[in-house]
């Protein structure tokens, strides 16, 4: 049997581990029961979130991979306020590509802790998100991301900073209305 | 050439369009052997676009783009700097010879054998080809580059390729919506080429015929109140809901949706009625991006104090080239047939050239949360182009017509736009100039049958 109690940082480590991962699994409960305002309480008001393209590069070429936040062109990138937007268009009923609205289950994953640096940690996870719309319209995205969490009396955490990497390069459903 | 729709018997494709009603058969719409005589008549003919001359600055930078349902590399030339477009198929045994987005080349090699082409398109190696029992050592190189396309054009940096080399110059083919597509190129102060465009392509796939978006967009001002009807409650606007001012000076203009049934682009158009551009109005939330446009307006006012401005799209642009090119002053978009029931959509967003990095970076964001498949405002679009597809395509729904009948016989030609019809905001008119040309291309043997090479054949069906 482990003494896991002789050891202080791991035990520490243990716990933070856990409670990232109710974070996310909260997070991600959230998004999938349509509580949408609540998941934005999440966000940290200053967050950056970002999901860039990903180009197919020559082996060794990765700095073009991804398109930069800063002169090109990205799937999501941008702050609270936008999302507040987007937020309350989905919430008006008559946004006809959730309307009527998609079932989404987001699953989230392989959450590893990356560092920590007082209230700060860098911890990535990866998600599945299934939507399954109207009778037979299926869609998927699996990727992972790279969070910059906060420490926060109120939730838990928030999230800071956000990169999402999704695993495609033309974006192959006609729409994306959910967030990861 | 061929005007009989194999699986439908003995119809002849104009008999799908009822000008007298004003109605297309949704059978065009849902037919994949329409859609293969598609690509062979029009997209085989049509000047279609590339890209833009920005995403590929430096020699040998490449990116791949699209003509039809097909790839074709566009490549800067090592030596001569110029740019020339070939299709992505290996000459050898047909293998993708590029498979990476962009990039900068040295020579593409093929995966498959290891012929190698350099950035004109020749041929200039193969694998093993000085082994004497490899038989390329006699390989007549010079017949065995790339397929290059037919004619290419860069137009004040918007680069276009057509297949045919019967097609008309390109300015012919864009007719009187050369000067409109030549200021939708324009930096804001009215010098041309003065745009760059953000890299990369916007690519997503949209389940349903490209005619649909491509037929429809940009002209069809009936549907913005209904599906667009979420977009105001997200405040997402340039303003982001704060109030775009409004002009205090009058500037007397005239507003309409046109169409040129002869060479089938239409849109929206201005007409102005007096020398001068109008007063720029505040509409940006990002600070120091209004003091810039205004500015910037105020010098291409100079350029016209004593100059009326040639007719061109509202806010500068918003009128289709046909095939499938939406052309606005900040974007571009259009559309890539895959299937009878499946397109790609691509985007391209410019802004001027010179202007500081406050204001590429607004205009930037704008485009990422406007434009494309997570655009708060074009989501809405894409629901209803996806849905028409199945909602039409059953054995009773496709015996059933499209109503394209809004405005129809109402238009005009007018003096100061040459062939065009003129026609109000509301009505179909440059749907119907689509359909016109598309007819046209379907039953024409060759350029020789078309306009304008064939003067004679300029075509308005209603
Ligand atoms: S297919 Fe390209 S070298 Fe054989
Ligand atoms: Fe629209």
């Amino acid at each position: 049997m482990v003494e896991i109690g002789s050891d202080r940082a791991s035990l520490e480590r243990l716990i933070l581990q856990q409670e990232l991962e109710k974070f996310l699994y909260r997070e991600a409960r959230l998004l999938d029961e349509r509580r949408l305002e609540e998941w934005l309480d999440l966000l940290a008001e200053e967050i950056h979130y970002w999901m860039p393209m990903r180009r197919n590069v020559k082996f060794g070429d990765w700095d073009r991979e991804f398109t930069s936040a800063e002169t090109e062109i990205n799937w999501f990138n941008e702050g609270k306020e936008i999302l507040e937007g987007r937020i309350r268009q989905l919430n008006t009923g008559v946004h006809w590509p959730e309307e009527p609205v998609s079932r989404y289950e987001h699953i989230v994953t392989n959450v590893e802790i990356m560092d920590v640096t007082g209230d700060e940690i860098r911890v990535n996870s990866k998600f599945f998100c299934y939507q399954n719309r109207l009778q037979d319209e299926v869609n998927t995205w699996v990727g992972r991301r790279e969070d910059l969490l906060r420490r926060d009396a109120e939730t838990g955490f928030k999230v800071v900073k956000r990169k999402i990497i999704l695993a495609q390069n033309v974006m192959l459903p006609k729409v994306v209305n959910t967030f990861f | 050439m061929v005007d009989i729709i194999r699986a439908r018997g003995d119809y002849s494709i104009a008999e799908y369009i009822d000008s007298e009603k004003g109605t297309v058969s949704r059978e065009l719409y849902v037919n994949p052997d329409i859609f293969e005589q598609e690509m062979e008549q029009i997209f085989q003919r049509c000047w279609l676009f590339l890209g833009h001359e920005s995403q590929l600055p430096n020699p040998g930078d490449f990116i791949v783009s699209r003509m039809g349902t097909e790839e074709v590399i566009v490549v800067r030339d090592r030596n001569d700097n110029k740019i020339r477009a070939f299709l992505n198929s290996c000459r050898h045994r047909g293998m993708k010879v590029c498979r990476y987005d962009e990039g900068n080349a040295l020579v593409f090699t093929c995966p498959f054998h290891a012929w190698t082409y350099d950035t004109t398109g020749s041929l200039v190696g193969a694998g093993f080809y000085n082994r004497p029992d490899a038989s390329t050592d006699t390989l007549p190189r010079e017949n065995w580059g790339l397929s290059e396309v037919a004619q290419f054009k860069n137009f004040y940096g918007s680069l276009w390729a057509t297949w045919d080399p019967k097609a008309p110059s390109f300015e012919d083919y864009l007719g009187p919506f050369a000067e409109s597509l030549r200021h939708c190129l324009q930096s804001s102060d009215g010098e041309d080429n003065g745009l760059e465009f953000f890299t990369p392509f916007q690519r997503h796939r949209l389940p349903t015929n490209w005619k649909v978006p491509g037929f429809t967009s940009v002209t069809d001002l009936t549907h913005t109140a209904m599906t667009h009807r979420s977009s105001q409650a997200a405040g997402l606007h340039q303003d982001r809901g704060q109030g775009k001012e409004k002009p205090t000076i009058p500037f007397p203009q005239e507003k309409y949706a046109i169409g040129d049934h002869s060479l089938g682009h239409g849109g929206m158009c201005t007409f102005y009625n007096q020398a001068g551009v109008p007063q720029y109005t505040n509409e940006w939330f990002e600070p120091g991006v209004d003091d810039y446009f205004r500015d910037a307006t105020e010098r291409k006012a100079q350029k016209y104090v004593d100059r009326v401005m040639a007719p061109h799209g509202w806010g500068g642009g918003h009128f289709a080239i046909f095939p499938a090119v939406m052309v606005d002053s900040w974007r571009l978009r259009w559309y890539h047939p895959h299937e009878t029931g499946m397109t790609e959509r691509w985007t391209l967003s410019g802004v001027d050239k010179n202007a500081p990095k406050e204001v590429k970076d607004a205009v930037r964001h704008y485009s990422e949360r406007f434009n494309g498949p997570i655009g708060f405002f074009e989501s809405d679009d894409m629901e209803n182009w996806n849905y028409v597809y199945p909602a039409s395509q059953g054995a009773r729904a496709r015996k059933l017509d499209y109503f394209f009948r809004n405005g129809i016989g109402h238009g005009k030609y007018d003096d100061r736009l040459p062939g065009v019809i003129v026609n109000g905001s509301y009505t179909e008119e440059a749907q119907r100039a689509r359909f016109s040309r598309w007819l046209a291309f379907m039953e024409a043997k060759s350029w020789d049958d078309l306009y304008p090479i064939n003067k004679s054949s300029a075509r308005r069906i209603w």
